[in-house]
């Protein structure tokens, strides 16, 4: 089998990826998107650990799969946000929703 | 485990957990619709009242084997800290099957009268809630094996008194007389938790067995010697037994603290029915009455010798028996007149179980809750019936009148459907009301021989007498105050009665009130129709509401005469063949059994003499003559107006609690605080420290303006442009928040790993 | 690393993960960037499948790309701004900044990198190559693990609730206002 740091390595490079997506895009849904990547990426080095660590117990499966389930929670909660502020200002820009500042 | 919910053991439980249940599930699901909610509420109280009664028949038919040794109960571990478990259980012994043959009922009668007394009410369906609440938590602390639970109940109920008296928010004297019931019971319950704490700390355990029907414990301490208390220098159990029944002074509303229950009158009067009778008030006396062995552990009281917690009840009762039933006197206000008298009716219950007439206090205590819930109810519709008039007089083209509602709580304001001097000649408006209320009335004075009232007071006067008869001085003190607090209850019942119901209409309101078709057909019979009463069409809504609204009132006034019979003296004539299975029953709950006292004839003809002046002086002054409309109240005229004022001014107590203790906290802020503290000390030894260092500025004076001015303005100026600067920080914009602690997270990563290396 | 069937296998599942996402953050067509996003998580799916974890390869396809993905299109063509003018904001240069430092510290975290340049205690040693396989019957232990007692079934149920919650919470935000519920039909309607 390739090493184990090569997935740690594609890991890494795909939380990056997800970090400078949620810094740098303006839309709220594809920074949600950003963020699924990110998760991703967790999920990547969880199951790796797991192979190449303690392939006989179940522990990082079973974090891999309760992470897809916070996932799936964020998603639509995050979405139904998404869609309420979308609503109220007629925008998906992050920038724009400000209330909170001074 | 297998569980058979219907074991006496486990059974208490679902009495308890029902009403809960429909608290939860009106909150959580059937909030938006009425029906629903009141299906929920009403079949969360039937069940627990059935189980009610079931239970209390399986403690009966075990009450052959010697019920009291053998209880049932069950309870379970709650919480583990360290070596002590605190424990929840139920426990029904026979105070606990007593007080479950009253609190389900009153509370299923409550609600029943509240689907007609709501019935308009835009949030009836939180209203149902809270009621719910209320019942559960009071079943919850009936049924409670240990103090914890039982203060866990005790508490909820606090909180539920709050909801409740400031159910109409929007009215600020409803929100003042909320926040006012529960401060002033939070100040009792936090010293009875002090109590409680204490307790468990000697003890080692709260459960209510354990302690109470445990010799060992109770000598252990009792024993100012084996266990010195760290106070007063009295035993463990004076102290603890002074902390509880400050507890209960505060949620029994007695004297100093009785301030609150007055005021609760701005809830719904279903709430005060629930406050006043079936609940709250009777939760600090079944404390008590529970507690009681605890309460005179170490004293004999039989001979004379009265533990502290025992004096302090006597004096705090009976001063309170007679306070309120003064006060009671001068009220104007329909259900105030009924608050006072519930006060001074708890009076007597505490000052019973100070001279250790236990079975009678606990007597009482149930025939007060069932007359007393008739009673408000009762005034409840009479409210309701004035409003009803007030809006028919407008119709009939009576000018509306305009009384102004005072800006939060007024001592001697009245509301006007409230009021009894614009009542009078209801009998013939409501007359199943006024029947009714007439036969609580007189349970509640005490009327001889037929009415359950009479057959507790007299109990409890007799052992005073008893006490007195033995040279007691404190049984002497609790006779008086009460002999003389039961002529004034007398009185002032008949004075409401008479004033509300008997004579001519002394208002527009009162001539057109009305409640449901009965008055109707009472206008139609021989009799309406030589009074020439008008008649008037009534919507079917109207009907049911009604209906909803009396039928609670001819249980109730059943159990107002009937519940007495069980506990007639056996020695008593002819209604002795009764047996007293009360005395009998309740015994069982106490490790020692009160004895029965023999009967003696002078008390029981004093409570009838009394009772019957009472209401015959009553009569006299308002029921002979009725009372005129705009005429002087023939007891203000006989008092003078200078005490008429102080007593409907509450005696200025609330006044006097407002200007020493809430004003001197003010006044210490403001005086002492700011003007001498600050103004003159230290501002004076400033001013002359300053005035030497004028001349020092005026040398400086060249210097400061060069360099301090520089600085000092420069200072502040920095601080501002930073400031304005820095706060461009907050833009609003979240990732570029996002960017700064992911620049952060790296720093604190890079210097991590090097950090590690 | 000698080229091996598998480490091929693992090379192209990992371009096609990085490479999606790096559409899915680039792209201007929000659209283009969610197919993107399935195309990445596929590369995902395929390299659990290459960690022998089947189950959550599977679920990886259905969940995440079955439903996640789909709710995210929705949501896209919910808000009408599929082609945003400027697809990035005005700090995407310091976004790249960092997402690029954080990638180097990460590399010489988990990569034999440093260790290779001389620097020893920088990292630690991810270098295992072959791993003890893992037991045939995994997939039937996950499903006891979640709903034994002793194992995870706490978790388990916490995490149903989670779900139960979030589907309450998502329904109870795009509910439309009470106003609107009249005006909607009437808006279809002109259209």
């Amino acid at each position: 089998m390739v090493p184990l740091w090569m997935y740690l390595l594609v890991a890494a490079g795909l939380f990056s990826i997800g970090m400078y997506g949620v810094l740098a895009r303006r839309n709220a849904i594809a920074i949600l998107m950003s963020i699924e990547l990110m998760l991703n990426a967790a999920n990547i080095n969880l199951v790796a650990f797991w192979r190449y660590n303690q392939p006989a117990q179940v522990g990082g499966q079973v974090f891999a799969a309760f992470v897809f389930v916070v996932a799936a929670a964020e998603v639509a909660v995050g979405l139904a946000l998404i869609i309420n502020i979308y609503r109220q200002r007629r925008s998906v820009v992050a920038d724009d929703v400000d209330l909170l500042k001074w | 485990m297998d569980i058979n919910w219907f074991d006496a053991d486990y059974l208490p439980w679902l009495i308890l957990f029902f009403p809960l249940l429909s608290f939860l599930i009106i909150v959580l699901f059937t909030s938006r619709s009425r029906t629903l909610s009141h299906i929920v509420a009403l079949s969360g109280i039937v069940i627990a009242w059935v189980l009610s009664l079931i239970e209390f028949v399986k403690v009966v038919w075990a009450s052959d084997v010697e019920l009291g040794r053998e209880v049932f109960g069950s309870t379970i571990d709650w919480l583990t800290l360290g070596t002590a478990t605190f424990r929840m259980g139920v426990l029904v012994d026979p105070l606990t099957a007593y007080m479950l043959l009253m609190v389900p009922l009153t509370c299923l009668l409550i609600f029943i009268y509240s689907l007609g007394y709501m019935r308009d009410d835009p949030h009836n369906t939180r209203f149902f809630a809270f009621i719910s609440l209320f019942a559960g938590a009071m079943l919850t602390l009936v049924l409670a094996d240990n103090l914890l639970m039982l203060f866990v109940g005790w508490e909820v109920m606090g909180l539920c008194s709050y909801l409740l008296i400031g159910f109409w928010f929007h009215k600020k004297s409803a929100m003042q007389a909320g926040v006012k019931a529960f401060m002033t019971t939070r100040v009792a319950d936090v010293l009875m938790l002090v109590g409680i704490g204490y307790l468990f700390i000697e003890a080692g355990t709260l459960n209510f067995r354990d302690i109470l029907y445990n010799e060992e414990m109770l000598h252990h301490l009792s024993d100012p010697e084996l266990s010195p208390a760290v106070l007063f220098g009295g035993s463990v159990a004076a102290v603890v037994g002074i902390l509880l029944v400050i507890g209960t002074i505060g949620k029994s509303s007695q004297f100093p603290l009785h301030v609150w229950l007055p005021d609760a009158m701005e809830g719904p009067t279903p709430v005060s029915a629930m406050i006043h009778a079936a609940t709250m008030v009777s939760a600090g006396v079944y404390m008590l009455v529970r507690m009681f062995p605890l309460l005179s552990a170490g004293a004999d009281f039989h001979h004379g010798d009265f533990s502290a917690p025992m004096v302090m009840m006597g004096l705090v009762g009976g001063f309170t028996a007679l306070f309120a039933a003064v006060l009671a006197v001068g009220q104007n206000d329909i259900k105030r007149i009924l608050a006072y008298s519930t006060v001074s009716q708890l009076g007597y219950m505490v000052a019973a179980l100070g001279i250790g007439a236990w079975v009678a206090a606990a007597f009482h205590l149930i025939n007060h809750a069932f007359f007393k819930a008739l009673l408000f109810m009762a005034s409840g519709v009479v409210i309701h019936a004035m409003e009803h008039g007030e809006h028919h007089a407008h119709e009939h083209g009576h000018p509306h009148e305009e009384v102004p509602e005072p800006d939060g709580l007024v001592m001697d304001y009245v509301a006007p459907p409230n009021d009894v001097r614009r009542m009078g000649g209801l009998l013939d408006r409501i007359p199943v009301t006024a029947i009714t209320m007439a036969i609580g009335g007189l349970s509640l004075a005490g009327f001889p021989l037929i009415t359950a009232g009479f057959w507790s007071k007299d109990e409890i006067i007799a052992e005073a007498w008893h006490g007195t008869g033995e040279g007691f001085p404190l049984a002497l003190f609790v006779l008086v105050m009460l002999v003389l607090a039961a002529l004034l209850t007398a009185f002032y019942t008949a004075r409401m009665w008479f004033l509300t119901f008997w004579g001519a209409p002394r208002s527009a309101a009162a001539r057109y009130a009305g409640l449901g078709s009965l008055r109707n057909w009472w206008a139609n019979t021989r009799w309406g129709k030589a009074r020439r009463l008008e008649t008037e069409p009534v919507r079917r809504e109207d009907e049911v509401a009604a209906r909803q609204m009396e039928f609670p009132l001819i249980v109730l006034a059943f159990f107002a005469v009937f519940a007495g019979f069980i506990g007639v003296h056996t020695d008593f004539p002819l209604l002795g063949a009764l047996d007293n299975p009360l005395h009998e029953f309740l015994s069982g709950t106490l490790l020692e059994h009160p004895p029965v006292f023999d009967l003696d004839g002078l008390p029981v003809l004093l409570s009838i003499v009394i009772a019957l002046g009472g209401l015959g002086l009553g009569w006299w002054v308002y029921g002979r003559r009725p009372l005129a409309e705009g005429a002087v109240d023939p007891t203000e005229r006989a008092l003078g107006a200078g005490v008429w004022r102080a007593l409907q001014n509450r005696f200025y107590i609330d006044l006097l609690y407002r200007r020493y203790l809430v004003q001197p906290a003010e006044w210490f802020a403001t005086h002492i605080v700011i003007q001498a503290i600050d103004k003159e000390t230290i501002d004076g030894v400033l001013e002359t420290i300053a005035e030497t260092f004028i001349w020092l500025g005026e040398a400086f004076k060249r210097f400061n303006t060069v360099v301090i001015d520089g600085v000092g303005d420069g200072i502040p100026r920095a601080i501002g442009d930073f400031a304005a600067w820095f706060r461009q920080v907050q833009t609003g914009r979240i990732q570029q928040y996002l960017l700064f602690v992911t620049l952060g997270l790296l720093a604190i990563g890079t210097l991590f790993l090097l950090q590690v290396r | 690393m000698e080229l091996t069937v598998e480490s091929l296998v693992f090379l192209l599942f990992s371009l096609i993960t990085l490479g999606g996402a790096l559409m899915v953050v680039t792209t201007r067509n929000l659209f283009h960037a969610a197919l993107f996003l399935m195309l990445s998580l596929f590369g995902v799916a395929g390299l659990f499948a290459l960690l022998t974890a089947p189950f959550l390869a599977g679920i990886q396809v259905v969940v995440y790309i079955g439903a996640i993905a789909i709710l995210i299109i929705f949501a896209i063509m919910l808000t009408p701004q599929v082609t945003a003018v400027r697809p990035t904001n005005s700090q995407w240069i310091a976004g790249v900044v960092v997402a690029v430092v954080l990638f180097a510290l990460l590399v010489s975290i988990v990569t034999p990198l440093m260790s290779e340049l001389g620097v020893e205690g920088w990292s630690a040693v991810f270098t295992e190559k072959n791993p003890p396989p893992v037991p045939a019957d995994s997939m039937a232990r996950l499903g006891e693990a979640f709903v034994d007692p002793q194992g995870y079934m706490l978790p388990f149920e916490v995490a149903s609730v989670l779900l139960m919650a979030a589907l309450v919470g998502a329904v109870m935000l795009v509910r439309p206002a009470r106003g609107a519920e009249d005006e909607a039909p009437q808006a279809g309607a002109q259209e």
